[in-house]
């Protein structure tokens, strides 16, 4: 018996065949972050931050459709408030993401998707440091270096087949 | 023969009519025919006589078209047909199945006549089916002539007849289940795959004889991939519990079961969630209804220890992933019947309350109560009065303990589902003993005073308290109430002494306490008096009373008083005892004085007069004509004559007479007379009505304060507007506007006229009286007038909002539906022309009137006439105006949406313009053109794939906004910009 993960359609649609872990914990998502009386005021400026009780930062990649099963990186767990660091005043943001399994092929793609939406998404003086929660990956390592380096990250993005992904991981999921 | 026939049509017209349609190839001869045997001119018998040579004519076109009559005419007639002339038809019909093929359809349209027969003898319907199933291929038929067939077995079914041919019959029906007909586009039928399955479904889940056939494909369909493979089928499973009983569902329970419970705990879609749910209820409910022979077993408690043995262990595991579809399996199960709802209650609730106890943690706590909350509700939903105990009276201690402790544990979650609990737990009658309420309202008491961090818990306590009063009124009124009163007592004397926040917040809590608690009579009694005798303390001891605490002591009378409103006992307990004394307070506070007490000023404020006339409107609009009446009789002589005897301390050091008196003070109450007048229902006749519209309009345009004369200005026009039409309305108007002109013309009271207008147009523009046009039009010249330009474009916006104290449907003010449509129609031509032929300098103004008219307008209204006013949208960008931009962006935003096509012609200026915008500093307009940008992305790709570069360089720098909001907004529009003609969007 298959798992929910594959009846259900509309997710992922990387290769074919099964799924690699079929039938994943899945996790609560957390509702919109709530807007406050100070984010209404034109007056107050609000800092870009991680640790605020609904990040602004979490906000931007939790919605993350996972390349393979039909449910975002926060459902799985992949990312989580606790493991984004985010310094405004010094312009650094690092995401730690946990792959759902240690072999988990999809581990640079999810990191590749990760990356690209804080690109598209965060002021150009930020320096952004994506990388594998330290000892939940079998590659962690090579992972990383591949993630770290820009003019793969460039290179990656000129192949249509990785953009269509890493795409499809950045589309809202209707 | 032609006795029989009697003064009817002769037999010779009814063969020529036969002639006409089978030969002539007309069609009005056959209704013709079948309303001449429907009047009796001729039988059934006759037709067929004269159809005689057709039906026997060698060429089938000519066979179809006479046997194309008959069953038109029988279509129409069959509830007339004698049993003996059904039989004869039958045969009839049965013997030309074995015709020729185009011959087929007009046949089966006369079984499908037959088949509608009220009198239809035993065995025939069996005899038709046979013929159709030997002599026909059903399934190569045309669509049409399928859908005859299945109408005919249908009709037969709900004369269940269909005997032997059950099997036969649900393979001619079943082979299209499940439906995956997609229809193409523009297809002329309009036929939905919707209407196909619905239509199906209801064959199929026609009789309980299907069952032995139809619930193994169900099971086979629910395990399959396909999503609305299983959809479908899950429904249809629920139809059919409908129709079915204990006996068909039988040999099937473990299997649907088994099916239901693997989608409910592995689907990721919520869809086949909630369908599996339904299911398990449906079936449930099926077994719970079933009457049963005595020899019979009851498979009900069979099929609920079923689930709850496969759900109670994950019950158990309060971290794991199956806790909540296993409650929910228990709840849908549950919520079926009485009997379910006992059987699976009495058996999880000691394991829940058990494991409540074996955990520790808040968060598992609370997933637990939160479980037990679910059962509790499903228990609501049937009464108990025929037992002598609910189900729940056994664990009634153990409930409160449970509850207690989450109420008392540190997590706001945990007590907040707690306090849900409670409410749901007290909801059951006669069932918390008066110890347990005493602690419960303890528990509430403190709850109600937490501190700012757990506000959403206080604000959950205060629901409670007032849900919990309405039954238990007592408990309240013996627990709660001294404590409050103490509190409050308390809170006056802190307060004065530099009380720091925590003392002002707890004294707030209390006020806010006070009022969440007076949802019962009895409670109202006792809570208003309090409050009442609280703000007149205010009064006497203390000189640095804040106008911040008497708003708020009136915020809570305000409250009191909307719960009053349904209940006419205490509406009027309300009106009689407050309004009086708060107008007391007020006249003593306008009292010209040596030496004025604090309060004496602060009760004079803008902002305290507008509360307390709130409270004053609130505490009139649902009194009964007749107390109103006896009110108004008071109300009016104290304003108009001075006559205070009805106050309750009425002895004041001088006169009060705020329409002569030259106090500026006297004159402001008028806010509060206008709250009161303003309020009472249509019918109530208000005595000096003459001598107090002359009055208003008098002081409406003086020289005094804005504050007095622009109440004046609303009072009149909401007495205005409630007038009926006549003599003595077309008065007052005629005054008003001598009024307004002769304002108008001075100089030194142009503002006032301009306000007494603004509203004297609004009173009327309501009711869609025939002289609004008369006045909007004056109000638009003013547009280009210098002066009073700006104030007439906000005075549009106005007019189209609801106001909150006079002229509401809720204070009985005459407020037609469409009236912002009417206006929209009538006025917006002249604002557009308006603002063509305008000098520069004012040309904002029209703009401004404009948005304003169109951002009021619901949606669905303004779509179609925006791409008429798109240039003018476009130029108002262009206004230096930020209300001007901020509402043209609304209307933009959805026109992107709903019309691209229209708008991609803009796309150069509307990419500039939004980009523009986007670093305006107003927020709101940052944010709306934001919107804008994302919005544009619908336009068609190719259109903006030339702008794709620049905008998302642009998008970059509102990325950095120092607004969250922004950033938000930024973020959204900029990657859909990156998607934009990219691979895999």
């Amino acid at each position: 018996m298959v798992g929910g993960g594959g009846s259900g359609g509309g997710g992922g649609g990387v290769g074919g065949g099964l799924l690699e872990n079929a039938n994943p914990l899945i996790y609560e998502r957390s509702g919109e972050r709530p807007v406050t009386a100070g984010e209404e005021d034109e007056q107050v400026p609000d800092s870009i931050d991680a640790q605020s009780p609904f990040l602004h930062l979490t906000h931007l990649i939790r919605s993350i459709n996972d390349p393979e099963h039909p449910l975002t990186l926060e459902e799985l767990n992949v990312v989580e408030q606790v493991r984004v660091q985010v310094s405004d005043p010094e312009s650094t943001v690092a995401v730690a993401f946990t792959p759902t399994i240690p072999h988990c092929s999809m581990a640079t793609l999810i990191g590749l998707s990760i990356k690209v939406k804080l690109l598209r998404s965060l002021p150009q003086r930020f320096k952004m440091d994506v990388h594998i929660t330290p000892g939940t990956h079998a590659s962690e390592h090579a992972v990383n270096k591949q993630l770290a380096d820009k003019e793969r990250v460039a290179a990656a993005l000129e192949n249509t087949h990785l953009l269509e992904v890493v795409n499809q991981c950045l589309s809202a999921r209707s | 023969m032609a006795a029989a026939v009697g003064a009817a049509a002769p037999p010779g017209a009814l063969w020529g009519l036969v002639q006409d349609f089978v030969m002539g190839q007309q069609e009005a001869p056959a209704s013709q025919v079948a309303a001449d045997v429907k009047s009796g001119s001729y039988t059934i018998l006759q037709v067929v006589e004269a159809l005689g040579s057709s039906l026997e004519n060698p060429e089938p076109r000519t066979r179809a078209r006479g046997i194309q009559l008959l069953s038109q005419v029988l279509l129409q007639c069959y509830s007339l047909l004698l049993e003996k002339e059904v039989v004869h038809l039958i045969l009839f019909y049965e013997n030309r199945l074995k015709d020729h093929h185009l011959v087929i359809p007009s046949v089966l349209q006369g079984l499908r006549a037959l088949s509608m027969c009220g009198s239809l003898p035993p065995g025939l319907a069996v005899s038709v089916l046979k013929a159709i199933f030997q002599e026909v291929h059903v399934q190569s038929l045309l669509q049409v002539d399928r859908h005859t067939v299945y109408s005919i077995i249908t009709n037969f079914m709900r004369s269940r007849e269909e005997g032997p041919f059950v099997e036969e019959l649900f393979e001619v029906t079943s082979c299209y289940f499940p439906i995956d007909f997609t229809p193409p586009p523009n297809d002329p039928y309009g036929v939905q795959r919707e209407d196909l399955i619905l239509s199906l479904r209801a064959v199929l889940a026609s009789t309980p004889r299907f069952a032995e056939f139809l619930l193994p494909l169900l099971i086979e369909k629910v395990d399959s991939e396909i999503l609305s493979a299983k959809l479908d089928s899950l429904q249809t499973l629920n139809a059919c519990c409908a129709v079915y009983g204990q006996k068909e569902l039988k040999d099937f329970l473990p299997s649907l079961w088994a099916s239901i419970r693997r989608e409910v705990f592995q689907t990721a879609s919520e869809r086949v969630e909630a369908e599996g749910l339904a299911a398990l209820h449906s079936l449930t409910a099926c077994l719970s209804r079933s009457v049963l022979r005595a020899d019979a077993e009851d498979l009900l408690d069979s099929f609920l220890s079923n689930i709850l043995q496969d759900c109670r262990h994950h019950l158990c595991e309060p971290d794991m992933k199956l806790v909540w579809p296993s409650a929910k399996l228990l709840q849908a199960a549950a919520g079926a019947s009485a009997r379910a709802c006992d059987h699976i209650t009495s058996n999880v609730l000691p394991l829940l309350l058990e494991q409540f106890h074996k955990h520790s943690q808040s968060s598992q706590r609370r997933t637990i109560l939160e479980m037990l909350l679910g059962f509790l509700k499903l228990q609501q939903k049937w009464s108990y009065e025929d037992k002598d105990e609910g189900p729940l009276s056994g664990f009634k201690d153990q409930l409160c303990s449970v509850i207690f402790m989450a109420l008392a544990d540190p997590s706001t979650q945990l007590q907040l589902v707690g306090i849900r609990t409670l409410t749901v737990l007290g909801s059951q009658p006669d069932l918390l003993s008066s110890g347990d309420l005493e602690l419960a309202v303890g528990h509430l008491h403190r709850l109600s005073f937490l501190e700012e961090d757990s506000q959403s818990c206080r604000v959950a306590a205060l629901e409670a308290s007032g849900a919990l009063a309405t039954l238990y009124p007592e408990a309240f009124s013996n627990h709660l109430l001294p404590r409050l009163a103490k509190e409050l007592r308390r809170g006056d004397s802190d307060v004065t002494r530099e009380g720091g926040p925590t003392k002002c917040s707890r004294h707030l809590y209390c006020l806010q306490a006070l009022s969440a608690v007076s949802t019962h009579p009895s409670i109202v009694k006792e809570t208003l008096p309090l409050l009442l005798q609280h703000l007149g303390q205010a009064n006497k001891e203390y000189m640095t009373t804040a106008s911040s605490e008497v708003i708020a002591i009136c915020q809570s009378l305000q409250q009191i008083a909307e719960k009053c409103q349904q209940n006419p006992e205490s509406c009027w307990y309300f009106h009689q005892t407050a309004v009086p004394y708060l107008l007391a307070l007020a006249v003593q506070a306008s009292m010209p004085e040596k030496e004025p007490s604090f309060l004496g000023k602060v009760l004079l404020e803008d902002e305290v007069l507008t509360t307390l006339a709130s409270v004053i409107g609130t505490a009139t609009t649902h009194l009964s004509p007749e107390l109103a009446a006896q009110s108004v009789t008071h109300i009016v002589p104290l304003f108009l004559d001075g006559n205070t005897s009805f106050l309750p301390e009425n002895s004041f050091p001088s006169r009060f007479q705020p329409f002569q008196d030259c106090s500026s003070g006297q004159r402001r109450l008028v806010a509060l007379l206008m709250a009161f007048v303003c309020s009472l229902p249509r019918n109530v006749e208000i005595p000096q009505l003459n001598q107090l519209m002359q009055e208003l309009l008098k002081i409406s345009c003086q020289h005094s304060c804005s504050f007095s004369s622009t109440a004046a200005a609303k009072c009149f026009a909401g007495l205005l507007n409630k007038l009926p039409a006549g003599q003595q309305l077309d008065e007052f108007l005629q005054l008003a506007m001598d009024t307004v002109e002769a304002g108008l013309g001075s100089g030194a009271f142009c503002n006032q006229a301009f306000t007494l207008l603004l509203w004297v147009t609004k009173a009327l523009v309501l009711r869609y009286h025939p002289l609004s046009s008369c006045l909007t039009t004056r109000l638009m010249g003013l547009l280009s007038d210098p002066e009073l330009g700006p104030a007439a474009a906000d005075g549009f916006s106005l007019l189209m909002s609801d106001c909150t104290d006079v002229l509401t449907r809720a204070g009985h003010a005459d407020v037609r539906i469409m009236f912002r449509q009417r206006f929209f129609t009538d006025n917006v031509p002249a604002l557009v022309q308006g603002f063509h032929a305008a000098p520069q300098g004012v040309k904002p103004n029209y703009l401004k009137g404009l948005s304003h008219v169109l951002n009021r307008l619901p949606k669905p209204v303004l779509l179609p006439e925006l791409p008429t006013l798109l240039s003018l949208l476009l130029e108002a960008l262009s206004c230096p105006d930020s209300v001007v931009q901020l509402s043209t962006l609304n209307c933009l935003q959805p026109l992107l949406l709903e019309a691209p096509q229209v708008m991609s012609l803009h796309v150069d200026t509307l990419v500039t313009k939004f980009l523009n915008l986007s670093s305006s500093p107003s927020m709101a307009v940052r944010i709306a053109a934001l919107q804008c940008m994302h919005a544009l992305t619908r336009l068609p790709t190719p259109v903006l794939l030339p702008y794709k570069p620049q905008v998302i360089r642009a998008l970059a720098k509102p990325l950095d906004d120092k607004k969250r909001l922004v950033r938000k907004e930024a973020v959204s529009a900029r990657g859909e910009w990156f998607l934009l003609g990219s691979p895999g969007s």
